[in-house]
């Protein structure tokens, strides 16, 4: 069946209840049962929920075959997780399992044999890097797998469509009662925004700790009222590994060039204005627009009012120095940040479902006002993948990329013309669509920028802007004179991830690679 | 075909043998390129950075950015084969290193002449430039500025100089001071362009603009340039305020119109003008429509 | 051109590619290595063809290591090594590229 973009979703892979994507804002009004756990009166005071080890939370939890655990990524690469327990699940012969993570990657990479041996045979993630990706492209996984942007797995869990029997939640400190927090322990990750959602829709919740606290361990990012067990092991992640001890600002002119076109956009596009909110991502040009801010809200005699996602050091020094009035956090990216939140002030923990859900009230991310991306490719259509390499293998994840974009008011997309080595990012049709044309507005290259002509009212606005203009169609003919036309990459039919839109219908789907 | 006069306020020299670098040089938008054959490549890669210069000047759209070669030098073996390969690709103009008497240039012209011929490039289009970087150089300086028909534009490279002068860095520049009057003045009498050495601290953004502001202020057309991030902060000082464009524009529109009615001198703003400002005038109009900040009316 | 001797250029920079070229057994023979094989493998040889056609070099091994260069650069990079392997240093046929 054809969706909106016309991409065809095969009928096959469609399960019950499944729908094709129809447009972005679609869904808006839809009314809906939220979803509930089914859970369990614990009214005794004599009950301890202090299990000796994993094992004994996954059996006391009931955990059968078939049924579906979930897992957080506030620890990143370096996170001792998901493999502990996904080991100690396959110990106790517990199979076809499905995993519904927030996001998985390097560290993960011991998930392949149990894939293989059919441990698991269900994923929804947002990332799939490394291995796993490879494993999933290469049609390992018994059951299609689901990428899921952070808002769309929110909703849905919110909705029912995805229903958790045990959530594992890594926590860097918890006390005896399940008051899970992340900060003050050996392994912090700062705020634990993802396990927040998880905690009040599975049917049963395991903290996983390395660092008992005294009761009550106050202020709580997950309430000791929703938790089940709670499992004391050495180590939860690597530390070195779970927040960068400072992110690496780039020094690479290329990146710096592409950073302050972004800002330019920025400071021409009409919302520059006192109090405006930004995001940016943690890496690269991205997170190096924030280097550019502060002379162009000191030249305009502006402040910014808050950022939204993920935090980053360069975003806290903007908080401390008073150009930024609060900071909503809903992931750590670097040491500062996870030292920061709940002490600074304007440094707020928020769940991602605040941060990004759509099928709540209101979620922060609609009040955006720039949001500045990175793609792996970009289309004439102004659709961005990035999921797929230019090798059709999995290696992205949507994150955050889908859901800002959908809510901020200038969505600015920024890619070199050609990736490194010799890939163009700027082509007729990308290999996966992630995030919707309708969503992005504004595309950045170092030669210069295009406007989707969707937004006839940022063309206005931007006509004192200095840096070249082009049309999308231009910008791909650029890199293709840079790149030299490429040969297509060939797939078979099967279809081995479905790609969710954030309302959960089918945007487009990842086939194997021949 | 490059046009003399055309503007160049900055010249960013690209190693020629860095392939990632020279395929794309014109994103950082200078004014000129300097392709290096000289002193960014070693001895045994020499042959490999010309044959990719070639590829490069004849295969590569650089986007309206000039492309200027800087050879090695006439006392080396690489030189006329250099010069064959950059003329048969086509680049818009050569800079010789070390220039200290016109026979120096002479040399280089002829063999120019000749490639242009050999290549059927027209006969002309290859522009020279002086790089002077000796204490004779400087000395030579309008001998060098008026040695050929393809002269261009002197430029001072203070790294070798200063070390032959025993000269210490200043921060206020003084050791340079008397190279870069000379090599201006020079210019201006031999009508060519002239363009400032290249601010070897490369993260210290600060120290650049206030040299580049020195070198504006003395007459200078541009400066050389070895980092991309200096381009923006060298055209800055080169972009005229918008003061300094709104009495420009009186100057042109009124000097147009009181010379029709016969008036040669008057008052714009308090201060005196006359036609000799006119030329300087047009010149901040012309800078400041390179920067993009001109919407203004006025032809140049 | 008669080839003397092996000879490489090129290096395995980003962007660039690594060339060895060396006298061939009666053939060309081209060996491509590259990260973008799928997506360019049939340009480089093309280019790598090319290249060598126009230098009147019909019997030669080439490796071709190839990290993501560009069309020209791959041109580039096979002349230099012929020039080298051909031992010619001056009076090079630029006119021919």
């Amino acid at each position: 069946m054809k969706n909106s973009l016309g991409i065809d979703i095969p009928d096959e892979v469609l399960a019950a209840g499944d729908e094709v994507y129809q447009g972005a804002f679609a869904k808006h009004h839809m009314i809906y049962q939220k979803a509930a756990p089914k859970t369990q009166a614990v009214i005794d005071p004599n009950q301890s929920k202090v299990l000796p080890d994993l094992k004994d939370a996954i059996r006391a939890c009931g955990l059968k075959d078939g049924m579906t655990v979930s897992f957080h990524h506030h620890l990143r690469d370096g996170d001792y997780v998901v493999s502990m327990v996904m080991a100690a699940i396959a110990e106790l012969g517990i199979k076809d399992i499905t995993i519904c993570a927030t996001s998985l990657g390097s560290a993960h990479d011991s998930l392949v044999p149990l894939i293989e041996q059919g441990v698991i045979t269900g994923i929804s993630s947002s990332g799939l890097r490394g291995k796993i990706g490879k494993a999933i492209s290469e049609g390992k996984l018994k059951n299609v797998a689901r990428i899921r942007c952070h808002g769309g797995r929110m909703a849905a869990i919110a909705s029912g469509r995805v229903h958790i029997d045990v959530a594992f939640i890594g926590a860097p400190t918890c006390d005896d009662y399940g008051n899970a927090s992340g900060q003050g322990g050996i392994s912090d990750c700062g705020v634990l925004s993802y396990g927040q959602i998880d905690a009040k829709y599975a049917d049963h919740v395991v903290i996983v700790t390395d660092t008992m606290v005294p009761f009550p361990n106050l202020p709580a990012s997950i309430s000791c009222s929703d938790v089940d067990y709670i499992v004391k092991v050495d180590k939860i992640g690597d530390s070195d590994k779970i927040a960068s001890h400072t992110l690496r600002m780039t020094e690479n002119p290329r990146d710096l060039l592409l950073a302050e076109n972004a800002a330019i956009i920025m400071k021409y596009a009409p919302y520059f204005k006192d109090g405006f909110s930004f995001q940016t991502g943690g890496g690269g040009p991205s997170l190096a627009v924030t280097r550019f801010l502060r002379p162009m809200l000191e030249e305009k005699g502006i402040k910014a009012g808050f950022t939204v996602g993920g935090c980053t050091r360069p975003m806290l020094e903007l908080l401390q120095d008073g150009y930024l009035g609060a900071i909503m956090d809903a992931q750590d990216f670097d040491l500062a940040s996870v030292e920061s939140v709940h002490k600074t002030p304007g440094h707020y923990e928020i769940s991602t479902s605040e941060y990004a859900d759509p099928f709540n009230k209101g979620s922060y991310v609609n009040r955006l006002d720039y949001v500045f991306l990175g793609a792996l490719e970009v289309d004439t259509d102004y659709n961005v993948n990035v999921i797929t390499g230019a090798d059709g293998v999995v290696r992205g994840a949507p994150g955050g990329h889908v859901d800002t974009a959908a809510g901020a008011k200038c969505t600015v997309v920024m890619a070199p013309l050609v990736r490194k080595g010799r890939l163009p990012s700027v082509r007729d049709k990308v290999l996966t669509v992630t995030t919707p044309g309708e969503t992005v507005d504004v595309v950045v290259t170092e030669m210069g920028y295009a406007v989707n002509p969707k937004r006839q009212d940022l063309l206005e606005a931007l006509a004192d802007c200095p840096l070249h203009r082009y049309t999308i169609e231009e910008l791909r003919d650029e890199a293709v004179a840079l790149a030299g036309k490429q040969d297509e990459i060939e797939f078979t039919d099967q279809v081995v991830a479905l790609v969710e839109y954030r309302d959960g219908t089918i945007i487009d789907v990842v086939r194997k690679v021949k | 075909m490059s046009n003399k006069n055309r503007l160049r306020r900055t010249l960013m020299f690209l190693n020629a043998q860095r392939a990632n670098l020279v395929r794309d040089g014109y994103i950082y938008r200078p004014d000129s390129v300097i392709f290096d054959l000289e002193d960014a490549v070693a001895l045994s890669e020499k042959d490999s950075a010309r044959v990719a210069l070639y590829h490069v000047l004849q295969y590569v759209d650089y986007h309206g950015v000039e492309r200027l070669v800087r050879i090695n030098g006439t006392d080396t073996p690489f030189w006329q084969e250099d010069i064959r390969a950059i003329v048969a690709g086509g680049c818009d103009g050569i800079r010789i290193p070390k220039c200290e008497t016109a026979a120096d240039v002479e040399k280089v012209d002829e063999a120019v002449t000749k490639a242009e011929q050999e290549f059927g490039q027209p006969a002309g289009s290859t522009l020279l430039f002086a790089g002077i970087e000796s204490p004779l150089g400087v000395h030579n300086a309008l001998e060098l500025a008026t040695s050929s028909e393809r002269m261009t534009g002197i430029s001072i490279g203070a790294g070798d100089f200063k070390g032959s002068m025993h000269a210490h860095y200043r921060e206020d520049g003084a050791e340079l001071y008397g190279a870069r009057y000379a090599l201006v003045m020079a210019a201006r009498i031999a009508g060519v362009q002239c363009y400032d050495t290249v601010y070897t601290c490369v993260k210290d953004f600060e120290g650049l603009k206030k040299e580049t502001q020195l070198i504006y202020d003395m007459g200078f057309d541009g400066k050389s340039v070895i980092y991309p991030r200096q381009v923006p902060v060298i055209h800055s000082v080169f972009t005229p305020t918008a003061k300094e464009i709104e009495k420009a524009e009186a100057i042109v529109t009124q000097l147009g119109s009181q010379a029709s009615e016969g008036i040669g001198v008057f008052v714009i703003g308090g201060d005196m003008v006359d036609v000799a400002m006119l030329e300087g005038a047009k010149r901040t109009l012309m800078l400041a429509k390179a920067a993009g900040v001109y919407k203004g009316a006025v032809q140049l | 051109m008669k080839l003397n001797h092996a000879a490489v250029s090129g290096t395995e920079d980003s962007g660039d590619v690594f060339v060895e070229i060396a006298p061939g057994t009666g053939t060309l023979e081209v060996d491509l290595t590259s990260k973008v094989i799928r997506q360019y493998g049939r340009s480089i040889r093309q280019a790598v063809g090319e290249t060598l056609d126009r230098l009147h070099v019909t019997d030669a091994h080439v490796v071709v290591k190839d990290k993501g260069a560009v069309d020209h650069t791959i041109r580039a990079r096979v002349a230099t090594a012929v020039f080298r392997a051909a031992d010619q240093k001056d009076n090079l046929p630029w006119g021919d590229l």
